[in-house]
């Protein structure tokens, strides 16, 4: 016996819709949760990283003891809590003996996992100790600059899979049209050895410059902190086949106001707006435009043209 | 998206992402200072971003009252999908059926004439046009039954066409469901089966009836449930055991002694109950008349039977005086 369960009211159906498989994908939900034991570190790397992702992440406060991401048992709560949230990549922090300061940095698949990456923590430094002119502190939700400077993130598969994890992570929604007084923050991440990345958040300074492009400038704002490679784990190829696939084009959108006719052909309907005859602006009587003064001219110039045709001829 | 810089190194630019990476510097292998390094990191960075500057102001932008904005290209790096593609639903069955007869869909219109009223009448909804159930006589035809009732099979036959249809939907989200491409609005859950067999639905359990029986789950332990921790939002339970009322021991001035009315009450509904078993009236009644008569005519006839019948004395034997 099945029954057909649909939603009764309309914000419950609008949920539902948000959380269905789309054909272009805006960005991902962050989750940001931590383990058993936490150092100090750790959680404030985790308040930060929430601050700065504001708007699409979600933290839970409480200790996680059961969820080990490497582990083959252990991963089963992280796809239950990304089903429940919607988000499809989370940020799980902890700290052992063995692996002190640690951050795990994974990427769920149709909310099964899809592939981690585990760095530790080293150097971090809050943004409350950062002192800064508070004018040019970044505004929340604002779509930053993501930068990678070195040729370990080339050459070391280990930094090539955390560039593409922290391009997810700090990507932000994906939009068609960008406001450009908008741009206010950039992250900034070096490979300063093969197994280091220094990571760090900067605001920006416009600056006016002589050309259109105004000359940017960075001031270090955020938590800065050097990420140590310790584990990943890639996706296996099957999945990572299918997460790759994209859709070759965009839905054809609806043309509107355009008609196709076997008779007539294509017709399209044009709206005028309503004229409002008493506040029309009727042509310009300044001496300088006067139509028969330009025409006159046009005129001339005619025939002046036919008659250096004729001379030449 | 590459460019080149006075410095001729070639960076890697993903204007849709703001995304820069430049894979040619190479950081010093020896520490410098902390300080030295961050410093040359936060220029690397700075030149990656105004090279991503110069590409995205260089873009046509229309001004609105927030400011300039541009339209952003596609981004170039690849990323896996956070979820699957949208699979195609399949056809349903009616859809497959008009596939192959070359039935087009017409758009039928919201209002429609109608003749009898000389008014356009909407097509579904209050006051429809053609309503089953605002007909008020109904012509029998040659193959009636005279019994049936033309209204209620005019019912029947609504409610079975009803029942047809969401049979024939649940078939079609059952099909779509196994293809993977259920609608994100439905869902489809198996209620549970009967274990008996029947067609019957088991009866949800209610609030009232989970707590009576956690209670009783609860009276199993050691302790008979006194000491249990509660759940939050769990209700203490009911008394259990049994219920006594015992009556006061010393009767308050002025107060009728209870427990003596409480025994009287008693005793009486006893008695009035087998009243009919301790006295025949009627029979009572008979034998007061009898000796009434008796007496009456008792002295004058004697009773009426004849010598003969009764038992003879034996002359013969002497009276015994037994009690010596």
């Amino acid at each position: 016996m099945m029954e057909i369960r649909t939603p009764k009211t309309g914000k419950a159906k609008r949920v539902l819709e948000k959380r269905a498989p789309k054909l272009v994908e805006t960005g991902r939900k962050t989750l940001i949760l931590h383990g058993t034991k936490t150092s100090a570190t750790v959680s404030s790397v985790l308040m930060e990283l929430y601050r700065l992702k504001k708007g699409g992440a979600i933290k839970y406060s409480r200790r996680n003891e059961n969820i080990r991401p490497f582990e083959s048992g252990g991963e089963t709560s992280l796809e239950f809590f990304s089903q429940k949230t919607d988000c499809s990549i989370f940020v799980y922090g902890s700290h052992t003996k063995k692996r002190p300061d640690n951050l795990v940095l994974g990427r769920m698949y149709d909310h099964q996992v899809y592939d981690l990456i585990e760095v530790g923590i080293e150097n971090f430094k809050s943004l409350l100790s950062f002192s800064y002119d508070k004018k040019f502190a970044p505004h929340e939700g604002t779509k930053p600059f993501i930068c990678f400077t070195g040729e370990g993130f080339e050459n070391v598969p280990e930094l090539k899979h955390l560039k593409e994890v922290l391009t997810d992570l700090f990507r932000g929604e994906v939009v068609d049209n960008l406001n450009l007084t908008g741009l206010d923050r950039a992250y900034v991440c070096s490979a300063i050895s093969p197994t280091k990345v220094f990571l760090t958040h900067c605001a920006l300074k416009l600056k006016r410059s002589g050309t259109i492009v105004p000359r940017m400038e960075l001031v270090e704002v955020g938590p800065s902190m050097d990420l140590v490679i310790r584990r990943n784990r890639l996706p296996n190829e099957s999945l990572m086949k299918e997460a790759m696939r994209t859709s070759k084009d965009k839905p054809k959108k609806k043309e509107k106001n355009v008609d196709q006719d076997a008779v007539r052909g294509k017709i399209g309907k044009i709206y005028m707006p309503d004229q409002k005859l008493d506040e029309m602006h009727l042509h310009d009587k300044s001496k300088g435009r006067k139509r028969e003064r330009k025409e006159s001219k046009l005129l001339n110039e005619e025939t002046d043209s036919k008659k250096n045709k004729k001379s030449s001829e | 998206m590459e460019t080149e810089t006075e410095t001729d190194q070639i960076y890697h630019i993903d204007v849709g992402n703001l995304l820069g990476f430049n894979p040619n510097h190479r950081f010093p292998s020896a520490p410098s200072s902390r300080e030295e390094l961050v410093k040359e990191c936060l220029e690397e960075a700075r030149k990656l971003v105004q090279a991503i500057a110069n590409a995205l102001f260089n873009f046509p932008s229309t001004e609105t009252n927030d400011g300039p904005i541009v339209q952003l290209p596609p981004p170039t790096t690849k990323l896996p999908r956070e979820k699957h593609v949208p699979r195609p639903k399949p056809p349903t069955k009616w859809e497959e059926f008009a596939l192959k007869k070359g039935i087009q869909k017409r758009k039928k219109d919201k209002v429609v004439w109608d003749e009898q009223t000389d008014q356009f009448k909407r097509r579904h909804g209050y006051d429809r046009v053609n309503d089953d159930n605002d007909v008020p006589i109904i012509e029998a035809k040659a193959t009636d039954e005279p019994g049936e009732d033309p209204f209620a099979k005019r019912l029947d036959e609504k409610k079975q066409r009803v029942g047809k249809q969401q049979k024939n939907r649940l078939q079609n989200l059952k099909a779509a469901e196994k293809a993977g491409a259920l609608p994100s609005h439905v869902q489809l859950a198996a209620t549970s089966l009967p274990i008996s067999g029947t067609k019957s639905q088991p009866k949800k359990i209610g609030k009232d009836e989970l707590g009576d029986v956690a209670g009783l789950a609860a009276t199993s332990t050691a302790s008979g449930g006194k000491f249990d921790k509660k759940l939050p939002g769990e209700k203490a339970p009911k008394k259990q055991g049994k219920h006594h009322k015992y009556l006061p021991v010393v009767a308050g001035r002025g107060a009728v002694n209870q427990e003596k009315e409480q025994t009287n009450n008693v005793l009486s509904k006893i008695i009035s109950k087998h009243s009919h078993e301790i006295l025949n009236v009627g029979k009572a009644i008979n034998m007061y008349n009898v000796k009434k008569e008796k007496k009456k005519s008792g002295r004058s006839d004697k009773s009426g039977r004849s010598d003969k019948l009764k038992p003879k004395k034996d002359i013969t034997k002497k009276p015994t005086n037994k009690a010596k």
